[in-house]
């Protein structure tokens, strides 16, 4: 168990900030379901709310920045703490740039949703699990330090890059039978590359994590 | 002109205006204007000989026992004139306790140190006494560890726990302000953070002015800074504030380190 600071109001501080990252990163989570399922249903009403909640991602971003430059400033946090603190600041730079990810999504599923579907969704309804199974993950593994579960997020990645390829193939078969498809396939091939850079910035966090529990800095070292 | 702090809607307990302090020819307090609200830990920062000990020591009127010293403008202490001659010190140092930079038990028993106060008041009950000091030594997060020898020496203590003594003593006698000139300068980084934490502890109780060397120490256990500067008030406002975004280019210089 971790052992509590002698100053308890710093303990509360950290914890607070803590379940400011769940809390936006539960939010992010949910938008990156939404933006499918909107696709799916072909509900774009969905797809509006989901442009929409971008704005209190946003905001998040913003004020937890505040509050992890507050902490810096007046509790001159030091080894772990130090590099909780600091990875917090990074985490949610990535969880924004996922919230901006799910936008794009939606509005792309906004014009598909004016036309006839090209195809049954099977892939990208997959990808966006992993996805969202990949963020649930690293923040579970930022939350616990746990540097195992971050391992294996990193190596999920790999899982979604291929899918990302396979759906580009199919789609790019689409376009050369049919150039009539070729609007709809490359809106849903931004979809699908979308969805990838949602599963990197996952990976980051994770990779950041394993830096915040072991001190030690495994970025570009995975292949 | 008065800088207005957050006062949580309350009238400031402590009310500085206009006011100059002459040590004989040399003046250390220039035109000072600052109010503390109830309830909160203000933190005065700033380098040797900005004034900040001075201007402490104005609240319970700790300078009379300097000679040269020569105070004008005002200092109202829940509205009333602190300077007045009327004014009954004995009473405003109970109400306005203090504690100093090294720790100084009297040379008398645990117990003896947190009842001086009150048997100086003619309190003599031993039943009103034994609460008082236990409560007290609870408040300043000691007693556990003296609750089974308060007839030893308090000379036998460590210098942290001399500290939290002192602060017992303080607070012993009900006081509505606690002044704090360094009081954890002489201290050890751990026995200075249970210091600290102390300090957060009470200020639902009381309120408190300290002054420190550490611009650390009054970023972490401050409500409000006030940076003083060869003896004027140079900014002060929230904590947060200052220590992040500060309004002057001279408290900013300070507390990164350029220059003080």
């Amino acid at each position: 168990m971790e052992r509590e600071h002698i100053s308890t109001a710093f303990d509360i501080e950290l914890n607070e900030l803590r379940q400011s990252i769940l809390v936006m990163g539960g939010k992010v989570e949910l938008m990156i379901a939404n933006s499918v399922k909107s696709l799916v249903d072909r509900d774009t009403a969905l797809a509006e709310r989901t442009i929409a909640q971008d704005h209190e991602i946003n905001a998040a971003e913003v004020s937890i920045d505040e509050r992890c430059l507050e902490l810096l400033a007046l509790r001159q946090p030091a080894a772990r703490d130090l590099r909780f603190i600091t990875i917090a600041l990074k985490i949610v730079t990535d969880l924004e740039r996922m919230g901006d990810q799910c936008a794009n999504i939606a509005k792309r599923t906004r014009e598909l949703n004016e036309e006839p579907p090209l195809k049954p969704y099977i892939d990208i309804p997959r990808m966006a699990h992993w996805a969202e199974v990949m963020v649930k993950e690293a923040l579970d593994a930022f939350v616990r330090g746990d540097s195992d579960l971050a391992v294996k997020v990193c190596k999920d990645d790999s899982f979604v890059d291929d899918l990302n390829i396979q759906i580009q193939r199919e789609l790019l078969t689409y376009m050369i039978e049919d150039p009539a498809t070729i609007s709809r396939a490359m809106k849903l091939n931004y979809i699908s590359k979308s969805l990838e850079r949602i599963a990197d910035h996952a990976t980051n966090i994770a990779e950041m994590v394993i830096f915040m529990v072991k001190g030690k800095d495994i970025r570009h070292t995975i292949a | 002109m008065a800088q207005t702090l957050e006062q949580n809607g309350n009238a400031p307990i402590l009310s500085v205006s206009n006011l100059n302090l002459h040590y004989g020819t040399a003046q250390a307090l220039k035109g000072i204007n600052l109010d503390m609200a109830r309830h909160q830990v203000t933190a005065f920062i700033g380098p040797s000989g900005c004034g900040k000990s001075t201007l402490l020591r104005c609240f319970n009127r700790m300078n009379d026992l300097v000679e040269s010293c020569r105070i004008d403008g005002s200092i109202r202490f829940n509205g009333d004139e602190v300077n007045e001659t009327s004014t009954d010190v004995i009473s405003l140092r109970r109400k306005i306790g203090m504690v100093f930079q090294q720790s100084n038990p009297f040379p008398k028993s645990i117990y003896e140190n947190i009842v001086y106060g009150l048997r100086i008041a003619g309190v003599h009950d031993k039943a009103t006494l034994d609460e008082a000091v236990e409560r007290s030594l609870k408040s300043a997060a000691i007693w556990n560890e003296v609750k089974d020898r308060l007839n030893d020496s308090a000379l036998g203590l460590s210098g942290g726990q001399a500290q939290r003594i002192c602060i017992a003593r303080a607070i012993a006698v009900n006081p509505e302000i606690i002044l704090m000139d360094e009081p954890c300068s002489a201290l050890d980084p751990i026995s200075t953070l249970k210091i600290e934490e102390l300090i957060e502890e009470l200020k639902s109780k009381y309120t408190i002015v300290i002054v420190t060397h550490n611009m650390q120490q009054a970023a972490r256990v401050s409500d409000v800074t006030a940076f003083f500067y060869l003896g004027e008030l140079i900014e002060a406002g929230g904590t947060r504030k200052i220590f992040t975004n500060p309004e002057k280019k001279q408290t900013e210089d300070y507390i990164t380190g350029r220059f003080g």
